[in-house]
């Protein structure tokens, strides 16, 4: 076997295995994505959007208050964490090169890998606890704190990838340097970060941990963020675990629902990434 | 260098030495840039020529450890002293970069308007009427005049290089500094830029770094020769490329090193 064969034959070989691993890595997607599909979407129909549960053993119902309870809480924890992360991502790309900024990264790192049940936890002990009941708004403060230090780096991420030139350019127009973070380098970066937020959002739509202890869970429709709320994960959670055939069927809607909402979230991340001319990536 | 009688000094160096912490990249430079000329900077990369162009603006000391002794005098001022704002100094002298730097995310109008901004509102007519000047002495007016509120990246290199002259125009600064404003354009860009030196130096004081010693002959009425942070000689353009006083320039000139 000469030389030249040898490496065409290792190349061919590796190009194969690279292929077949990535096929098992997308078949997985595949297969739950299908499973949720063939499980779920025949229990979908007009009712299961806008009727909430029936008591256990009737059938019908659907999930009407789990939708709306995971767009507040979701949309408060955003509302919350997306100035708080992205603030603070700029001023670690900006300004973070000192020990407080080290600090500052260190600990969203810490965060970052902090298992989300424990924030839950957190949340439980400060602001559950003391009020003496479970809310929506303790539910929104956990999915932000996780929510901060994601965004915070990935914010950080993008402000950084803006090239050196264009601030140089600004300060020597004579922009101060916090209009020249926030004109220039920021909204350079303003796709990267838009996406990096869409994600994180993404992120906390489908956690269920930190919600246990904190927005609980609410079987009847509600508006209000100082009482328990429902939301998709936590109908899931409740209805996967339950006794019943017809909560079982539900639990594969919710589940197909909220996996819509994720995936809808990223396409629009992805074309948020598309658009701009001045996307730096 | 002798500045004639009716050529007001504007901006001097004396005894300038740049440093990046103990190193120094500009070793006591007593320089004058008489107003309305054209100085250019040569020498091989690394001597320290950019360094000081950007120590005429303050730009040096953005550096976490950069630091500068000696003094830059704009009108018998110095710009190091204490009561001078870094900032507010930078709106009074333009700088344009090596590569062109438009603002990716701002429309062409947008660019030209981002150094006027800087110094509060003003009322709409005006900031027009102060684009169209500044993108008429860019040369670049009668190309972008129909699509002023579109990307400004999607401009020809030469193009966005004189956007970026006409935005550090805008403002009208009294000093022009040019960082090898051609080294990324090809010849029709370069010659371009070139005729605004001549036409621009009617209106401001021009400090231009080039490593292309045809350019500095072309361009400029004064030229520097530096070598490793050292200023070697400086004169009349004409006398530094015909008749130059100090045996480096004469072999740096003629191709010898550099």
């Amino acid at each position: 076997m000469n030389r030249a064969f040898r490496r065409h034959l290792t190349s061919r070989l590796m190009t194969a295995l690279v292929v077949v691993l990535s096929a098992i890595a997308v078949l997985a997607l595949v297969l739950i994505l299908g499973d949720l599909v063939v499980k779920g979407a025949s229990s979908i129909d007009w009712a299961f959007f806008t009727k909430s549960p029936v008591p256990a053993g009737e059938s019908g119902g659907g999930v009407a208050n789990a939708i709306v309870g995971t767009g507040i809480i979701v949309g408060v924890a955003a509302l919350i964490g997306v100035p708080v992360g992205v603030g603070a991502g700029i001023y670690l790309a900006e300004y973070g090169s000192g020990r407080l900024g080290f600090t500052i990264r260190f600990i969203a790192d810490v965060l970052n890998g902090t298992p989300s049940i424990v924030i839950g936890i957190i949340a439980w002990t400060f602001l559950v606890k003391p009020t003496g009941r479970f809310s929506a708004l303790a539910g929104s403060v956990a999915l932000a704190v996780l929510m901060i230090p994601m965004l915070a780096r990935t914010t950080e991420e993008m402000v950084r990838l803006v090239p050196h030139s264009l601030r140089e350019a600004a300060l020597a127009l004579g922009y101060p340097r916090w209009r020249t973070s926030l004109k220039v380098v920021a909204r350079t970066a303003l796709s990267g970060i838009v996406t990096g937020c869409l994600v994180g959002i993404a992120r906390i739509a489908g956690e269920t941990a930190p919600l246990l202890f904190t927005a609980l869970g609410n079987l009847n429709f509600s508006l209000s963020v100082t009482h328990p709320m429902q939301t998709l994960s936590l109908q899931i959670y409740v209805y996967a675990t339950g006794p019943f055939d017809e909560w079982h069927r539900l639990a594969w809607a919710s589940a197909v629902v909220l996996m819509g909402l994720v995936l809808l979230i990223s396409l629009v991340a992805r074309w948020v990434t598309r658009q701009r001319y001045g996307s730096v990536r | 260098m002798v500045a004639s009688a009716n050529t007001r000094l504007r901006l001097e160096t004396v005894n300038l030495t740049a440093l990046f912490g103990q190193s120094s990249a500009v070793r006591a430079v007593s320089l004058l840039f008489p107003a309305h000329t054209v100085t250019a900077i040569i020498g091989p990369s690394g001597c320290g020529k950019s360094t000081l162009l950007r120590c005429l603006n303050r730009m040096h000391e953005l550096n976490p450890d950069a630091s500068v002794t000696g003094q830059v005098l704009l009108d018998e001022v110095d710009i190091y002293a204490k009561d001078v704002n870094p900032v507010e100094l930078r709106r009074r002298i333009g700088m344009v970069f090596q590569r062109p730097t438009p603002f990716p995310t701002m429309s062409i109008y947008e660019n030209v308007a981002a150094g006027l901004r800087v110094n509060g509102k003003q009322p709409r007519a005006e900031t027009d009427s102060a684009v169209e000047r500044a993108l008429q002495q860019a040369a670049l007016w009668d190309e972008v005049k129909d699509r002023l509120h579109t990307s400004a990246v999607a401009l020809s290199g030469g193009q966005q290089q004189r956007l970026c002259i006409a935005r550090a125009v805008a403002p009208q600064p009294e000093i022009l500094l040019l960082d090898e404003p051609t080294a990324s354009l090809d010849p029709a860009g370069t010659q371009r830029i070139e005729e605004l030196c001549h036409a621009l130096k009617r209106l401001y004081t021009i400090v231009i770094v080039t490593h292309n010693m045809q350019q500095a002959a072309r361009v400029s009425d004064y030229t520097a020769f530096m070598y490793l942070g050292n200023l070697i000689e400086v004169g009349r353009t004409e006398e530094i490329f015909t008749k130059p006083k100090v045996e480096q320039t004469e072999a740096y000139i003629t191709g010898r090193f550099g």
